[in-house]
């Protein structure tokens, strides 16, 4: 094994999470739901809340590290950072980000956070109203489009149009999500469950995408607790390992006005070999997959360029069956993801891939072993994660 | 009937909508003064004659500093499209829905556009369909490239 590697070496060792709630409905500050999440994961770990010295997060997160680090007390901060990119994309990087920290002996407990207040602040869905714009944003706002919605609903229908792909595998994501969330109690669509004919009469956002097709928005935070691998042998859960996570993008994915050169990419097809390179396992070894559903055309390329199937394969293999726990090929987003349990930027998915690691998911994969987090199709950069136990 | 259908507007989305200006740094300036024009220009390399949009500082394939800006006929074709119902933006919400199309040039290397099909907004549009641009003046003084289906 190359030297250079995080494979193993490194657990989630602590999961946190406040209670998810409608988007603008938390009673308390964002701030604050982050420092209760971190403080949970602490709990949920076994050590003080003052034995984390590092702290990583993404996509722009708000509460800033030192505040985070100042509030809470810690004695010393030895690492901090910030995954570079919008949406869910560094969810699984920052985990990867922590890990390589440990590794190499910068920190040796590393918290990664996500916290959402939208009442407080504004909401992702909606565009600002500039008056004028320049740069990127110029050559698409103008016209409309101006949503990750939008973007990736575009992607979306060339993929579909390339491969033969009906509504079918969209509306499949979907229920699978929905139907995993009525299981889970702390799921916001917990007791509303998905018929494919609610799928199909919900009004459309933007074609191919219904309603359904599209994340939550919610408030709400989450934290994880990473450490060394023989550290979390000592605490009280039983370690989740981390056996490998890639983060970055393909070529020139950020060229603007939809000019990425592989266009309906997910952006993980240089990711995800390197990913199962560094875990030294094949897509067929991936027990569940946490896939981060911003909108289900970006889980279906997710899914194939993960290697679950080819393209042309994609109308047999994304069905309710093969995508729902516990029986399913590759059971997803099994505590109802983005979609149905809460949006919390793709967090509460990592915490749920490590529960299905633990065996204390409210949809439990017989014996999972080696479980897959997949953050921010469609966006760049992204990341991914695999876990074992 | 969706707004875009009113014989009062000349623009296909309604006014309000945020009005694209050339950065400061002069990058783009070019793009949006020979909009006005009515001319289409994309980047192109001086030096190996690589095709680039949007615009950047340098040739990402030979990394020369040295890149013209080249008139494209305004002859494209569909490479994706969508209907949008859901408006995202305050001046949208009588407009929808309205079709946004992602064009490829193809005497430009099939860089690509993002404008909207003109026309009715309920038909469904055939991938690589052959469009042209359409220069849509803005009494803002800007102007935007649109797409209309090309004559046969
Ligand atoms: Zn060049």
């Amino acid at each position: 094994m190359s030297e250079f590697t995080i494979k193993d070496k490194t657990a989630i060792a602590g999961l946190g999470e406040t209670q998810y709630y409608k988007r603008g409905a938390a009673p308390v500050s964002e701030f604050r739901l982050a420092l209760e999440a971190i403080q949970r994961a602490a709990d949920d770990a076994g050590i003080p809340v003052t034995a984390i010295d590092g702290i990583a997060s993404y996509s722009n997160d708000r509460n800033d590290s030192i505040r985070v680090a100042t509030a809470l007390g810690l004695p010393e901060l030895r690492f901090t950072n910030m995954f570079w990119g919008g949406g869910g994309g560094g969810g699984s990087g920052a985990i990867g980000n922590a890990a390589a920290a440990i590794v190499a002996g910068f920190a040796t407990c590393v918290v990664v956070y996500r916290a959402l207040a939208q009442g407080q602040f504004g909401r992702f869905g909606a565009t600002p109203s500039m008056r004028t714009i320049s740069g990127p944003i110029a050559y698409t706002w103008p016209y409309g489009m101006s949503t990750p919605a939008q973007w990736i609903a575009l992607r979306t229908r060339r993929f579909m149009y390339d491969h033969h792909i009906t509504q079918d595998p969209l509306a499949a994501i979907a229920m699978a999500c929905y139907h995993h969330a009525q299981s889970n109690p702390r799921a916001i669509m917990y007791g509303r469950p998905l018929t494919r004919q609610a799928y199909d009469d919900s009004r459309w956002i933007v074609e191919p995408f219904h309603l359904y097709d599209c994340c939550l928005e919610n408030d709400g935070a989450a934290a994880v607790i990473v450490t060394s691998a023989d550290r979390a042998r000592d605490l009280k859960q039983k370690p989740v390992y981390i056996m490998a996570s890639a983060q970055g993008s393909d070529f020139r994915q950020g060229a603007a006005a939809e000019n990425g050169p592989d266009y309906a990419t997910s952006n993980f097809k240089t990711l995800a070999p390197r990913l199962y390179a560094m875990a030294g396992i094949e897509p067929r070894d991936v027990d569940v997959a946490q896939v981060y559903e911003n909108f289900t055309g970006a889980v279906m390329t997710s899914i194939v360029e993960h290697g679950f199937c080819r393209p042309d394969e994609v109308m047999d293999f994304c069905t309710f069956e093969n995508l729902t726990a516990p029986n399913g090929k590759l059971p997803i987003n099994t505590s109802g993801g983005n979609l149905a349990e809460c949006y919390m930027h793709g967090l509460e998915l990592i915490i749920e891939a490590a529960r299905q690691v633990r065996g204390t998911s409210t949809c439990q994969v017989k014996d999972a072993e080696i479980s897959m987090v997949v953050s921010g199709p469609m966006v760049a950069p992204v990341s991914d994660l695999i876990l074992r136990r | 009937m969706a707004s875009n259908e009113n014989t009062e507007s000349k623009t296909y989305l309604p006014a309000g909508m945020p009005a694209p200006e050339p950065t400061r740094d002069g990058l783009d300036r070019e793009f949006w003064e020979a909009a006005k024009r009515h001319e289409l220009v994309v980047q192109k390399c001086n030096s190996c004659g690589t095709f680039q949009f949007a615009p950047e500082w340098i040739c990402h394939k030979c990394h020369t500093l040295d890149l013209k800006w080249h008139r494209v006929s305004g002859a494209g074709r569909i490479y994706s499209w969508e209907r949008v119902w859901h408006p995202a933006h305050p001046a949208l919400k009588s407009a929808c829905p309205y079709i946004v199309v992602v064009v490829e040039l193809p005497d430009a290397a099939n860089v690509r556009m993002v404008g909207n099909l003109l026309g009715n907004p309920k038909i469904d549009v055939a991938f690589d369909a052959e469009v042209e641009a359409i220069f849509e003046d803005h009494p803002e003084g800007f102007t935007l490239i649109q797409w209309q289906i090309a004559p046969r």
